[in-house]
């Protein structure tokens, strides 16, 4: 009888213990940045911004503030939407303030902790320095950096949230630097069913899906390296520049074998970041895909790779372009697109 | 008589200060306190904001100078026997900005002795350029009002020297910008990618027109006149009208090239 008991006492401890780990999964355990097994070591100096709960939070409390912009009408999630990656989706260019245009397409923000330099330019080199772009741009927020720490300082919420991401109420811009990092640091994209094949979680390609990525391996991944999608360099795929005569990241090294050149964007949840290229000229992927295989110019700086044999682009029948498109689809990530860890509350 | 005397009393009195001055001993495990002033000026006038109208060496006209900011660091003093003292890197950062006269002179505390050539880099090294945005400290905080517009927020880096201003030389543009001219130089040489190094060392000797003597119980001052004027001539002469607006742009080498002439010790105040 004892013997039972003390079974029956037992199983009610689990149970309860069960219970208050799950209760706690849902609500605030933080589990940090965590590392995907099939993506290499992160670029970003966590020793220098140690994440935590509290500063995750503001960090995403402060992507979502509208304050951060003159009027106190664009957040950083205004051009950054979380059900596109983090991008503007159905904007070549993304309207600022006042509804001003931007030159460039919104990049998406996902992984980053893995990138070596920001922008579709690659000006700045720190994660850190990132947020200060977006908020001193004239079409973008067009605001000072020193003006908005003193309009989230008179705020009722601000001070107490500093406090406890940081330990005292000072609203500094360190800290706001390094909130607002914590949260894109966070950002992480690492369960498509590319992902999950690779790590042989137990899916698999259908056979379209595997001719794809068997022609992606071929044709694509010299500079959309896997597992990322991108080797972070910057290269001229050849498109014809527009009107704005973009010289890419010429502008921020002046040396002229940079003119013309982006950086190679990463091609995780290709299928919601549209639309396309650094100026956001194509808005579905057949339309990217038929201008690798008929539409690459011999612009200045050209990449060799889009000129071998004789022959400009990348050439690709329909079937690959099927097939292609069916790969490519692997790389969303839906669990990213809705994780409410990342949405505003 | 009386006249005699009291020259005899007078060279007495000369020569006892002499030889007083030329037996001043220093301890150079002790610091004291020496100063460099930068006083901004535009050819043989004091630099006026806004008010103030000035010609260029190949004459071009000045009407105005809106803005003229520029980051000293890095500052070295090198002593008669030649021993340089560098002054510590967190206390080795400074903004001069026209118009407020609580930036004009940096202090320093420097080993007692006796100077003779100081140096400093115009601009911010390229260590502090890519450092964390933590230890920005200071100027060099690029979240600070008095910084924020010396920053390339887009192409991280300092801009090490701003100058702006309007002249009748600048193509009038439909409306846009006006006559106004902009020469916002930085460029530090690229973190991954090499590009531009606009970072300019300055050495300039103190002898020729007063020693430093830095004693402790005083303050030392090393004047140094600023000329912006010279800014357009020098190494390259720079026209307003053919170049209004230089910022990250390979001309800006041309115009930093000039950098370095624009400082010359005026005198010291011992």
């Amino acid at each position: 009888m004892s013997v039972k008991r003390n079974n029956i006492l037992a199983f009610l401890f689990f149970f309860a213990g069960t219970y208050a780990c799950k209760k706690e999964m849902g609500n605030s355990s933080f589990e940090g940045f965590q590392q995907p097994s099939n993506f290499p070591a992160p670029e970003y100096h966590f020793e220098t911004n140690a994440l935590t709960q509290a500063g995750f939070e503001l960090g995403r409390k402060l992507f979502y503030e509208t304050q951060l912009s003159h009027n106190n009408t664009i957040s950083c999630g205004s051009c950054h939407i979380q059900t596109s990656a983090f991008v503007h989706p159905g904007h070549s260019v993304s309207h600022g303030i006042y509804d001003r245009l931007g030159k460039r397409n919104s990049p998406p923000i996902m992984n980053l902790a893995w990138s070596t330099s920001f922008m579709w330019d690659g000006g700045i080199f720190d994660l850190d320095l990132q947020p200060l772009a977006p908020i001193a741009n004239h079409v973008e927020m067009d605001d000072t950096i020193s003006n908005l720490l003193v309009k989230l300082g008179k705020t009722t919420d601000y001070p107490t949230l500093f406090q406890k991401a940081f330990g005292t109420p000072e609203i500094t811009g360190t800290r706001f630097l390094k909130a607002l990092v914590q949260f894109m640091v966070m950002c992480v994209s690492s369960h498509s069913k590319y992902d999950s094949v690779m790590r042989n979680e137990g899916a698999s390609f259908t056979s379209t899906e595997q001719a794809g990525y068997v022609l992606f391996q071929q044709k694509c991944n010299s500079c959309h390296k896997e597992p990322l999608f991108t080797d972070h360099t910057f290269r001229n795929n050849g498109l014809p520049p527009s009107g704005l005569n973009d010289e890419g990241r010429y502008l921020v090294t002046l040396n002229s074998t940079d003119r013309y050149k982006f950086k190679v964007p990463s091609l995780h949840n290709i299928f919601y970041t549209e639309p396309y290229m650094h100026d956001g000229r194509y808005f579905d992927l057949e339309g990217v895909l038929e201008y690798y295989n008929s539409g690459a110019q011999n612009t200045t700086n050209l990449d060799t790779l889009l000129k071998q044999n004789g022959r400009l682009g990348i050439p690709l029948t329909s079937v690959d372009k099927t097939n292609l498109i069916a790969f490519l689809k692997t790389l969303s990530d839906r669990s990213f697109l809705l994780d409410k860890r990342f949405s505003e509350h | 008589m009386q006249r005699i005397f009291i020259s005899f009393i007078a060279f007495s009195f000369f020569l006892i200060s002499c030889k007083k001055d030329s037996s001043t001993t220093y301890n150079s495990s002790v610091k004291a306190d020496l100063s460099v002033e930068f006083d901004n000026i535009a050819g043989s006038q004091d630099l006026q904001l806004n008010t103030g109208k000035y010609i260029t060496e190949s004459g071009d006209t000045i009407k105005s100078i809106t803005k003229l900011k520029y980051f000293v660091s890095n500052f070295s003093f090198t002593n008669m026997d030649g021993t340089v003292y560098t002054v510590p890197q967190d206390s080795s950062y400074f903004l001069v900005i026209e118009g407020d006269s609580s930036t004009y002179e940096p202090n320093f505390k420097v080993p007692e002795g006796e100077y003779k050539s100081v140096s400093f880099i115009l601009g911010v090294d390229s260590v502090r350029n890519t450092l964390d945005v933590s230890k920005r400290t200071g100027v060099l905080d690029v979240t600070s009002p008095a910084t924020a517009d010396m920053y390339w927020t887009w192409n991280s880096g300092y801009i090490f020297y701003k100058l702006e201003g309007t002249s009748p030389q600048v193509p009038s543009m439909g409306g846009m910008g006006g006559n106004n001219f902009y020469y916002h130089i930085g460029l530090f040489g690229g973190k991954t990618t090499s590009t531009i190094n606009n970072i300019k060392k300055v050495t300039l000797d103190l002898t020729a027109r007063g020693t430093p003597k830095v004693k402790s119980g005083k303050d030392t001052n090393i004047h140094l006149m600023v000329d912006v004027l010279k800014m357009f001539s020098g190494t390259n002469s720079i026209s307003i009208a053919a170049h209004s607006m230089v910022m990250t742009d390979d001309y800006s080498a041309n115009i930093a090239a000039n950098f370095v002439g624009m400082f010359r010790h005026d005198h010291t105040e011992n």
